[in-house]
C-alpha cells in the first residue's frame, strides 16, 4: 500500500486503520483506509470479529432452538430474522400458519422494522456529527416499541417468539390498544427526527451527492433493501414474492433515484411511514383465532429436502437456506445476510470521498455486525 | 487608569487581579462543563448529571478529581517534548486572553490600548498547541486532527479579525474598554449585524465548536489531537476549551452587545455591570451549546470554502462600507441597512450552497418486479 518514495518530496498515502474499536463502525467492523490528505484512495474492509458460528450451531440443535440463534445474528431486528427462519422451517415441514398468527407476525415485524430504522436514524445522525441528540430521539421511540415487545415476548432484544407453525403464545388482551399507543408515539418520533435531520442545512450539505452508487452497480454487488432502492431499483421482496399477508394490504415501495447517502437515509425515513400504515391496517384485520396449527407434533421433524426462503428485513434480503435430511434438526443452515452483501459496495462508494464522508457512507449502509459475521 | 485594588502597589495589585481571574476562570470552566452537560441533556430528552451535589453541580469537581487520579500516559513513540508541552500551549494563551476582558468598568487585569490586537494575537497561539499535540502523539487520528485544526483556525482567523476591524473602525479605537464605553447608547450589533454574524460564526470555528468541530470530530478522528492524552493533561484541553468558550462569550458581548455599558449606561453599580456582562455572555454560550446539540459537523472542504468564499469577502465588504460611511460622514443608519442586506445575502448564499440540485442518476431499473406485481 505505502509505496517507497522515488523522489525526496514525493508524498506517501497514509494508512488509516478504522476500527474494530472506533465509535463509527457500528460494532466490531474494521476497515483500513488509504488516505491522501483527507481523500480516501482505497478501502479494505475486514469482517469476522463477531463470528460466532451461528449457522453451524443451528445444525446441532433442533428446530426450535435455532430460533434463538437467528435473534442473535440480526440483533436490531430480531423479529425479521426469526421470521425468515421459521418460514424456512415451515416451508420444509409443510406447515400452514393460522391467519391470526400471520397478522400478529406482520405487526411485530413491521414494528421491529421501525425500531431498527429509528436506531439507524440515531446512529447516522451521530455519524454526521450531532452530539447524541438524534441517538436519544431515536432511542426514545425505540424504547416504546421494545417495551411493547417485552410485554408480549418477555424479552427486549432476543425475543424467540415466533415458532415454526405460528407463535409461542398469544399476545396479551390489550395488544391492540398498546400497539395504537406505540404507533402514536412513533409517529411523533419520526416527525421529530425528520425535523432534526432532514431540514438541517448542514445535514443536507453533508449527505447529498456523496457515496453515489448507480443502479447497475448496486445490482452487481447484490445489494438489497433500502440501500438498493435508494439507487432506483424497484426491489422489495414483500411485494415481489408476497409472504405473510403483504399482498392483502395497501402500501408502497419507497424508492429514490439519486443513490447517494441522503437518498438511502430518506428511503428509510419514508419506509417508517409505510410501516406505520401497514401496522394500522394489520390491526384492523386482526381477529381472534388460533395461533398455531391444530395438529402440531411435540417434536418437529422434517422430511428430507432443501429450501431457500427470503424475507425483506430492515436491511434488505434476509434469506435462509435450509437443507434437511430428515430428523429434528437442520443438516445445513446458511444465512444470506443483507448487510454482508451491502457492505461489498463500501469500497465502490467511498473511494474518492473525504474521510468524513466515508464514515457517513458506512453509516448509510446501516450494517449490523452480528448479521455480517453471524 | 483603573484604580488600584485594596490600595496596593502596582505589582501586588496586578498579582491579586491575576489570582482572582485564574480562580474565577477555573470555577467558570467547571460551571460551564456542568451547564453544557445539563443543557445538552435537556435538548436530548435526558436529565443530565444529578447525583453529585445539588442538581449535579459537583459533577465537574468529581470529574476533575477522577482525572487527577488517572495515570498520565505517554505513548512510547510519542515525541516527548511536543507531546508534553502541547496542552500548555493550548490553554495558556486562552488564559492570557483574559487580561483584556472587560467585565465591568475599571476591572480588568490591564486595559491595553491595542487590546483587540493583543487578544487576536494571543488567542491564535493555541493553534500551535493543537498541532504540537497532534504531531507529538504519533497517532494518525491525532495528526489528522491537528492538521485540520491548523487549517481551520488559520482560515477563520481572517474573517474573525476583519469583523473585529469593522467594529474598531466605528469606535475609532483598538482599546476594548473604549469600544464598550462607546456602545453606551446603541450596541454595535445594531450598526454591524453582518459583522456580528461573521464574527460569531468565526468564533465558533476558532473554538472548535459544532458545526466546526472537525478537529475533534468524535465520529471521524475520535477526539483528534487529544486521542492519546489522559489524566491531567487531557483535562487541560478541556479546561482550555471551556475557558475559551467563556472568554469568547464575554468578548462578543463586549464587542457587539454593549458589554457592561448597554442598556443601563455607565452609571450602573459595579455588581450590576458584572451581572450584565455575565448575562450577555451566558446568552451567547447558551446559543453555542444549543447549536452543538442540533448541528451536524461540516466537512473540511465545505468548512474551508465557507470561510474563504463566503465569510471573507463579506467581512472585507463590511470593512469597505464602514470606511465609506466614516470618510464621507454618511448617517449611521446606512450601516444598519447595508448590514441587514448583507445578513440576508449571507443566509441566501448559505442556503444556495446547500440546496444545489443533485445530479440525478441513470433511470430506475426494475429487477423483475413489474412482472411479479
Amino acid at each position: 500500500m505505502v509505496t517507497e518514495s522515488a523522489h525526496e518530496f514525493e508524498t506517501r498515502d497514509l494508512l488509516l486503520n478504522v476500527g474494530p474499536q472506533h465509535p463509527s463502525t457500528h460494532g466490531v467492523f474494521r476497515m483500513v483506509m488509504q488516505v491522501d490528505g483527507e481523500v480516501v484512495r482505497d478501502v479494505i474492509p475486514y469482517v469476522g470479529y463477531l463470528h460466532r458460528g451461528a449457522e453451524k450451531l443451528c445444525e446441532t440443535m433442533d428446530y426450535r432452538q435455532g430460533i434463538g440463534f437467528m435473534d442473535r445474528t440480526e440483533y436490531l431486528a430480531s423479529m425479521n430474522a426469526e421470521l425468515s427462519y421459521v418460514m424456512a422451517v415451515e416451508a420444509i415441514a409443510d406447515l400452514q400458519v393460522p391467519d391470526r398468527a400471520q397478522w400478529i407476525r406482520m405487526i411485530l415485524v413491521e414494528l421491529n422494522r421501525i425500531s431498527s430504522h429509528l436506531m439507524f436514524m440515531g446512529a447516522f445522525g451521530v455519524d454526521a456529527g450531532i452530539i447524541g441528540t438524534p441517538m436519544i430521539y431515536g432511542w426514545r421511540e425505540r424504547e416504546a416499541i421494545i417495551d411493547l415487545f417485552e410485554e408480549i415476548t418477555g424479552d427486549r432484544m432476543m425475543f424467540a417468539y415466533f415458532r415454526p407453525g405460528g407463535l409461542a403464545w398469544d399476545v396479551p388482551t390489550n395488544f391492540a390498544a398498546r400497539v395504537q399507543e406505540v404507533i402514536a408515539a412513533v409517529k411523533q418520533g419520526i416527525k421529530d427526527l425528520d425535523g432534526l435531520l432532514t431540514y438541517n442545512e448542514v445535514f443536507l450539505a453533508r449527505t447529498q451527492g456523496i457515496g453515489v452508487i448507480s443502479a447497475a452497480d448496486a445490482i452487481d454487488f447484490g445489494m438489497s433493501g433500502p440501500s438498493i432502492r435508494a439507487s432506483g431499483v424497484h426491489l422489495d421482496i414483500r411485494r415481489d414474492e408476497p409472504y405473510l399477508k403483504y399482498s392483502e394490504i395497501d402500501w408502497n415501495v419507497i424508492t429514490a433515484t439519486e443513490g447517494d447517502v441522503f437518498a438511502r437515509y430518506n428511503c428509510r425515513l419514508q419506509e417508517m411511514w409505510e410501516s406505520v400504515r401497514m401496522v394500522e391496517q394489520c390491526l384492523d384485520r386482526l381477529e381472534p383465532g388460533l395461533i398455531m396449527p391444530e395438529k402440531m407434533p411435540r417434536m418437529l421433524r422434517t422430511p428430507p429436502g432443501e429450501v431457500y426462503v427470503r424475507t425483506e428485513a430492515p436491511r434488505g434480503e434476509y434469506g435462509i437456506y435450509l437443507v434437511s435430511k430428515g430428523g429434528n434438526r437442520p443438516y445445513r443452515l446458511k444465512v444470506r445476510s443483507a448487510c454482508l452483501s451491502n457492505l461489498q459496495a463500501l469500497k465502490q462508494m467511498s473511494v474518492g470521498q473525504y474521510v468524513a464522508d466515508a464514515i457517513l457512507v458506512l453509516g448509510s449502509i446501516d450494517i449490523v455486525l452480528g448479521e455480517v459475521d453471524r | 487608569m483603573p484604580t488600584h485594588l485594596l490600595g496596593l502597589n502596582t505589582w501586588l495589585d496586578g498579582l491579586v487581579r491575576v489570582l482572582l481571574v485564574v480562580l474565577l476562570m477555573t470555577v467558570t470552566a467547571m460551571l460551564l462543563i456542568w451547564a453544557e452537560r445539563k443543557l445538552l441533556g435537556r435538548f436530548q430528552a435526558r436529565i443530565g448529571p444529578q447525583r453529585t451535589g445539588p442538581f449535579g453541580l459537583l459533577q465537574s469537581v468529581a470529574d476533575a478529581l477522577k482525572l487527577i487520579g488517572k495515570e498520565d500516559l505517554r505513548p512510547r513513540n510519542a515525541d516527548a517534548w511536543t507531546f508534553e508541552l502541547g496542552p500548555y500551549l493550548v490553554f495558556v494563551p486562552i488564559f492570557l486572553g483574559f487580561v483584556v476582558q472587560p467585565f465591568m468598568a475599571g476591572f480588568h487585569i490591564r486595559m491595553l490600548d491595542l487590546g483587540i490586537l493583543y487578544f487576536v494575537a494571543v488567542s491564535s497561539v493555541s493553534i500551535v498547541g493543537w498541532v504540537m499535540a497532534g504531531w507529538g502523539s504519533d497517532n494518525r487520528y491525532a495528526m489528522l486532527g491537528g492538521l485540520r485544526s491548523a487549517a481551520q483556525s488559520i482560515s477563520y482567523e481572517l474573517p474573525f479579525v476583519l469583523s473585529l476591524l469593522s467594529v474598531a473602525l466605528l469606535a475609532g479605537s483598538l482599546n476594548i474598554d473604549d469600544i464598550v464605553v462607546g456602545q453606551a447608547g446603541v450596541p454595535n450589533i445594531v450598526w454591524q449585524p453582518l459583522a456580528f454574524m461573521i464574527f460569531f460564526i468565526a468564533a465558533l470555528a476558532e473554538l472548535n465548536r459544532a458545526p466546526f468541530d472537525i478537529p475533534v470530530g468524535e465520529s471521524e478522528v475520535v477526539g483528534g489531537p487529544f486521542v492519546e492524552y489522559s489524566g491531567i493533561r487531557w483535562s487541560m484541553f478541556f479546561l482550555g476549551e471551556y475557558a475559551g468558550l467563556f472568554i469568547t462569550g464575554v468578548f462578543v458581548s463586549a464587542m457587539f452587545l454593549g458589554g457592561y455599558a448597554w442598556p443601563f449606561g455607565l452609571q450602573l453599580g459595579i455588581g450590576f455591570q458584572l451581572l450584565l456582562t455575565a448575562l450577555k455572555a451566558s446568552l451567547l454560550i447558551f446559543l453555542v451549546i444549543w447549536i452543538r446539540g442540533s448541528m451536524p459537523r461540516l466537512r473540511i472542504d465545505q468548512l474551508m470554502g465557507y470561510s474563504w468564499k463566503v465569510l471573507l469577502p463579506l467581512a472585507l465588504a463590511q470593512v469597505v462600507v464602514n470606511g465609506f460611511v466614516l470618510v464621507y460622514g454618511l448617517p449611521r443608519i446606512v450601516l444598519t441597512i447595508v448590514g441587514l442586506a448583507g445578513v440576508v445575502f449571507l443566509v441566501w448564499v448559505t442556503e444556495r450552497a446547500v440546496r444545489r440540485p443533485r445530479v440525478p442518476r441513470p433511470a430506475a431499473v426494475a429487477l423483475g418486479s413489474e412482472a411479479a406485481s
